[in-house]
């Protein structure tokens, strides 16, 4: 569904991703991973049309979206969450999951002025749809808090509420469990089980190995930018080259 | 009144409380001439309204889309001398003329966004800043046209056939009615889809892209949408006094509007009637506030800015909002 193919990105000559090479299958969960500043978040906003690849191409059901805005991207079907949380922390929950239906709404200014009966009425649906997405997540009764007052690991699963409620063909997910303890870790597992369940395609930024290995149908591992191994969750475990990228770096900080 | 009828009338009421509280207001606007007609009064609240309408546009663009313009009073001073210059010395009827500006202002925006929104933060000051001194200064120069420092006088009065609005009983239906028109679409606005890509857009900026949101076109929407807003207030202006000058176009005006902004909270549309509301009438209150005009309002901006960075209005309905919503936490967990 979402094809990689030679993306690079150089920040002033330095290569923070280095022709990197992948797939990811739909209907399937892909994790990416690798040491910190291994250019996964920059992969992630490569993709997503925050950043854009000095080199290669990123194809998207058959399209090609290198380069394309964010906003255009998004539209597409893509959708993904922040390492760093990024919510309004102004709006109410629920406010904040409607901005993942911002597009369903209708775009025109005029329209929305003048606020005429079919929009009261798809606006009423919406808010239907955000409350569901809120219930599946646990959060309903939190629908409206102001989201800056929310606990740590419930805006991380604001964020997921709202990236996955427009039912995005993909599913960009950048560290969702960081910072989580492990019942809270578990709790996301058990959600993005259910995610891929649904249909949902997921490709999923992680440091934690338990739930990548847990989850994952295929595994790609990043080292300094260069993509350095790709296959399923056991072949990566016994893959030397990523062994020893993994210790390597154990034994510098050690 | 059974409980489950009074149950529905209530939902039905919360429902459409928004159009309520604009429709209680409205009615209580129409009455207030009834009670107060000495028309000094009635000339400085209609000025309010007058300002209300440039601080919904401008509150829009600041509060929503996360902006900054020190040049707003450039647009309000484009529609004024516009609806001058078509009625008087091009015999244009005042209704036309006033949208055809309306329309023009609105362009003019367009063009002048496209670029100047590339910039942010103080640069996007500056430049707003820049633009509302280059039309102050074509209002002093070009004096064949605009009539120079000493003013451009003579503009009718809006009216329909033999019914003019020239008291300031009949000005003050006009002028609230178009303020109370404004508000509502305001309203309309921030409460959709588009209100609140707009209100993610000045939360965080990467966020609402990647939620969809085409941030460049919508600040140049909503800045368009501000100056259309600061044109029509404008014209009714030019219409409602009959003169106009440069003095009331210059920077300094610009920065009361930024504070009438400020002081109703951002984003806060209802706030934007207590911002214009009590900046307007603040120099009528209390004498030194009328002399020393230019630092009190200062000073209030320092002040708010301080302490509510979010504005007045706002930053007071942010902290009951996380008051409250903290308490039922505890609540929750008890």
């Amino acid at each position: 569904m979402l094809r990689l193919d030679g993306v690079s990105r150089l920040f002033g000559g330095l290569p923070a991703l280095d022709r990197v090479c992948f797939d990811v299958a739909r209907g399937r969960v892909t994790a990416l991973i690798g040491p910190n500043g291994a250019g996964k978040s920059t992969l992630i906003n490569c993709i997503t049309g925050v950043d854009t690849p000095t080199g290669g191409t990123v194809t998207f059901q058959e399209r090609d979206i290198t380069g394309l805005a964010a906003h255009r991207v998004s539209r597409l079907g893509i959708a993904r969450t922040f390492q760093n949380l990024r919510l309004f922390p102004r709006l109410s929950v629920l406010d904040n999951v409607l901005c993942g239906l911002s597009g369903e709404g209708g775009r025109s200014m005029v329209m929305a002025m003048l606020r005429l009966p079919y929009l009261r009425h798809r606006e009423r649906l919406l808010k239907l749809r955000a409350l569901e997405a809120l219930d599946r997540f646990g959060l309903a009764d939190k629908a409206s808090w102001p989201a800056s007052i929310l606990a740590y690991g419930d805006k991380k699963r604001v964020e997921l509420a709202r990236a996955t409620v427009g039912r995005p063909d993909l599913l960009l997910l950048d560290e969702p469990v960081a910072g989580l303890n492990s019942d809270e870790t578990a709790a996301v597992g058990e959600q993005l089980r259910r995610l891929r369940a649904g249909g949902h395609t997921i490709l999923l930024v992680e440091h934690d190995m338990e739930l990548v290995m847990d989850i994952a149908d295929q595994v790609v591992v990043l080292d300094s930018g260069r993509c350095i191994a790709v296959g399923s969750p056991d072949e990566v475990r016994r893959n030397p080259v990523v062994l020893e990228a993994y210790l390597g770096q154990m034994e510098a900080t050690a | 009144m059974s409980p489950i009828r009074r149950d529905k009338v209530l939902y039905f009421l919360f429902l459409h409380r928004t159009g309520l509280f604009v429709g209680l207001l409205t009615a209580a606007l129409m009455l207030f001439p009834l009670i107060e007609d000495n028309p000094y009064t009635l000339g400085l609240t209609n000025l309010i309204a007058i300002n209300t309408i440039v601080v919904l546009g401008l509150n829009l663009f600041i509060g929503y889309a996360g902006q900054i313009s020190l040049g707003h009073a450039a647009f309000f001073a484009l529609g004024a001398y516009g609806s001058a210059v078509t009625t008087v010395a091009g015999g244009m009827s005042p209704w036309p003329a006033m949208l055809l500006v309306a329309v023009l202002v609105g362009l003019i925006a367009l063009v002048i966004g496209i670029p100047v929104l590339r910039l942010t933060g103080h640069y996007l000051a500056m430049a707003t800043l820049g633009f509302n001194f280059v039309i102050h200064t074509v209002l002093l120069e070009w004096d064949e046209v605009t009539g120079g420092p000493s003013g451009f006088s003579g503009i009718p009065p809006l009216g329909w056939g033999d019914f003019l609005f020239d008291s300031e009983v009949r000005l003050h239906y006009l002028l609230w009615g178009s303020a109370m028109l404004c508000l509502l679409l305001s309203l309309n606005l921030v409460r959709s889809g588009v209100g609140r890509g707009l209100a993610g857009l000045a939360g965080d900026e990467t966020a609402a892209a990647s939620l969809g949101v085409d941030t460049k076109r919508a600040k140049v929407k909503v800045f368009v949408l501000s100056a259309v807003f600061a044109s029509l207030a404008g014209s009714l202006f030019a219409h409602c006094y009959g003169f106009v000058s440069p003095d009331s176009f210059g920077i300094f005006t610009s920065a009361d509007l930024v504070i009438m902004v400020v002081v109703g909270g951002m984003g806060s549309i209802w706030g934007s009637l207590l911002g214009a509301g009590l900046i307007t009438l603040l120099p009528e209150w209390v004498d030194v506030f009328a002399t020393y005009k230019d630092f009190v309002h200062g000073g209030i901006l320092v002040l708010v800015l301080m302490f509510l960075p979010q504005g007045l209005v706002t930053g007071i309905v942010d902290l009951v909002r996380v008051k409250i919503a903290l308490r039922r936490r505890k609540h929750a967990a008890a």
